[in-house]
């Protein structure tokens, strides 16, 4: 290693990556879940949003491989449609909590005192909101003027749902401040933004990604409930939550309109939780 | 004097809480030249690392000056408060905290280079760091490595490496071995003392271990509950102390001779250590002190030399006693 200038953490996270087996299996398949919400003509040739009842309940066959549901919507072209605003509603919902609890928690843990005080207690409030009651509530008020409901859906979970990451993220920025290194950083005259994004951050963000990628799959069940609940998607919208939620009444007739969505919903999650892990790792440099 | 790098008058640190205000610097005056190593001891909670602290500015006094090279350290702002910090930097303690553990050595020992833009081009700092660790005794190539593959010993150099970075003419070494193995404290004082021959060097170095101290100061300040208590060269304070205090500690520092052992004039103090918050009036020493008189707890005693004390010391009864 004669370039020692060139290397950095995240340089060196990436050489780890590269190696690291499992980045590449939940690489490849969030991937696919992702080309798969972009395009999914590539994936099914078949028309989710056409329905026969005559093939109401049929089982899996060369043309529907899933199978039919009680509408006679063919199972797997719908749960392929479906990636995408089951995806929206995660993805957006995650980011809008990620950006929001990262924001609140490290000026909580950083400034401390009063605006501790404030954010916590606003947090605390937040957190003792009764998720689902207050997604029905505040969905259904914002939902009328958008057809399919993902923007009200994605609001109302992002907005409530960035407590934890909040916390977690406060807690380690407090231990990560008082580290010796910070004060020798200090000392040689840093400011306060190198301070925070060059010692603090980084050595904070652990643990905040890993409440971030189990937020994900929570947001996409989450936007399930609500669909199942009428105050998530409606209208034209195929999602594995509505998927889900239709299916359930059904269950004992024909099992496979609920397992394939969510099979699909349980792949994905996962998929970005050992995605998130094998990413956190790669950035501490004691687990390399 | 003219060779004096830092003087401090009166320093004064307290914190708050709920029950006063706890005095951990209570009045401190220190003069370090240029080229000495000033060594100050003292048993835990006594102020030494809140006196580092003010000495670097990661803590602002209550009151007092700080001047280095005449420069008062307290009233600067900005740019200047920056630039004069350059020239005092801090050796830390505990090796395996002070180093960011998600930086490669490299980029901690470049960090001051990067803050202080103007002392390397940014051409040259690649050239600068490796020249810095090949200074401390480490391989220059193992700048692309990450802290926890070094060992303690070599940790502690990579702190002495970033403390040099910037070029001080005074390094704050607060216990910078008692987080080592005893093998690698000789490994790492002998770095200390090469360095300060090479670069000319003044050192304050805060330690409890009294023999460390012995063999690398040239003066010695011995700390009681935010007070120096008696100050002078490593020969009169070990030789010739004549603070009880100082006389106390000196006799508990081990002998490594079994024939000496119960032969020794060992001095056995009684009680704890005062709380800083409320400390006793007058003598801070005296509630532990067998010389303690009455005019002890009314007059508080002066560091000043005495008639029967050739160097400074802060007690009534002062006088010299071998303690071995």
């Amino acid at each position: 290693m004669s370039d020692t200038r060139s290397r950095s953490l995240a340089g060196d996270a990436w050489t780890d990556l590269r190696h690291n087996k499992i980045f590449w299996a939940s690489g490849v398949l969030v991937a696919l879940i992702l080309l798969m919400a972009v395009v999914p003509s590539l994936f099914t040739s078949a028309d989710p949003a056409v329905c026969t009842l005559a093939n109401q309940n049929q089982g899996p066959s060369s043309t529907a491989w899933f199978g039919y549901d009680f509408q006679g919507c063919d199972v797997f072209a719908r749960t392929v449609y479906g990636t995408r605003d089951s995806l929206e509603v995660g993805l957006l919902s995650t980011l809008l909590a990620g950006v929001l609890g990262l924001i609140v928690g490290m000026a909580a843990g950083w400034f401390g005192g009063v605006v501790d005080a404030v954010l916590s207690r606003l947090t605390d409030i937040m957190l003792g909101v009764p998720l689902l009651l207050a997604a029905v509530v505040f969905s259904g008020r914002l939902s009328s003027p958008f057809e399919d409901g993902v923007f009200a859906v994605t609001l109302t979970l992002g907005l409530l749902t960035w407590t934890a990451a909040a916390r977690v993220m406060r807690s380690a920025v407090i231990t990560a401040k008082s580290q010796d290194y910070v004060a020798a950083a200090r000392m040689l005259g840093a400011g306060p933004a190198r301070l925070v994004f060059r010692h603090v951050l980084p050595n904070s963000i652990a643990s905040f990604i890993v409440v971030i990628t189990i937020l994900l799959g929570t947001n996409i069940a989450a936007e399930a409930t609500l669909s199942y609940l009428g105050a998530g998607l409606g209208g034209d919208a195929i999602s594995w939550g509505l998927q889900i939620a239709e299916a359930r009444n059904y269950a004992r007739i024909a099992a496979s309109p609920l397992v394939w969505p969510s099979v699909f919903l349980a792949v994905t999650v996962l998929a970005f939780i050992m995605l998130g892990d094998a990413i956190r790792d790669a950035f501490d440099p004691k687990l390399r | 004097m003219s060779d004096v790098v830092l003087q401090t008058r009166s320093l004064v640190k307290h914190f708050k809480s709920r029950d006063g205000a706890v005095r951990a610097v209570d009045g401190v005056d220190l003069q370090l030249r240029r080229g000495e190593t000033l060594g100050v001891v003292g048993e835990s909670g006594c102020g030494k690392s809140t006196l580092a602290k003010l000495l670097v500015g990661l803590e602002k006094p209550t009151s007092g000056a700080i001047a280095v090279r005449g420069q008062d350290m307290v009233r600067l702002k900005g740019g200047d408060l920056r630039r004069a910090r350059r020239n005092i930097q801090m050796v830390m303690q505990d090796p395996y905290t002070s180093l960011n553990p998600r930086m490669t050595v490299g980029d901690i020992i470049g960090e001051p280079f990067e803050i202080h833009s103007d002392v390397v081009p940014k051409g040259k700092r690649r050239q600068a760091v490796q020249d810095l660790l090949d200074t401390v005794g480490l391989n220059p190539d193992h700048a692309g490595r990450y802290p926890h593959q070094f060992s303690g010993g070599q940790r502690q150099r990579i702190g002495i490496a970033r403390a040099l970075a910037l070029k001080p003419e005074i390094l704050v070494c607060d216990e910078p071995v008692s987080a080592l193995d005893v093998s690698i404290q000789a490994q790492v004082i002998n770095l200390l003392e090469r360095l300060q021959d090479d670069f000319g060097l003044s050192y304050i170095f805060i330690a409890h271990d009294l023999s460390v101290v012995r063999h690398i100061a040239d003066r010695v300040a011995v700390m009681y509950l935010g007070k120096i208590v008696e100050q002078g060269h490593d020969v009169a304070i070990y030789d010739q102390p004549t603070h009880p205090y100082t006389q106390a500690l000196i006799s508990a520092v081990p002998v490594p001779d079994p024939r000496l052992r119960g032969r020794r004039d060992q001095i056995v103090l009684e009680g704890d250590v005062p709380s800083p918050a409320d400390p006793p009036s007058g003598c801070r020493f005296r509630t532990r002190c067998w010389k303690s008189q009455h005019v002890c707890g009314e007059q508080e005693p002066v560091l000043q030399i005495r008639e029967r004390s050739p160097h400074p010391s802060a007690c009534h009864f002062a006088e010299v006693r071998r303690v071995r």
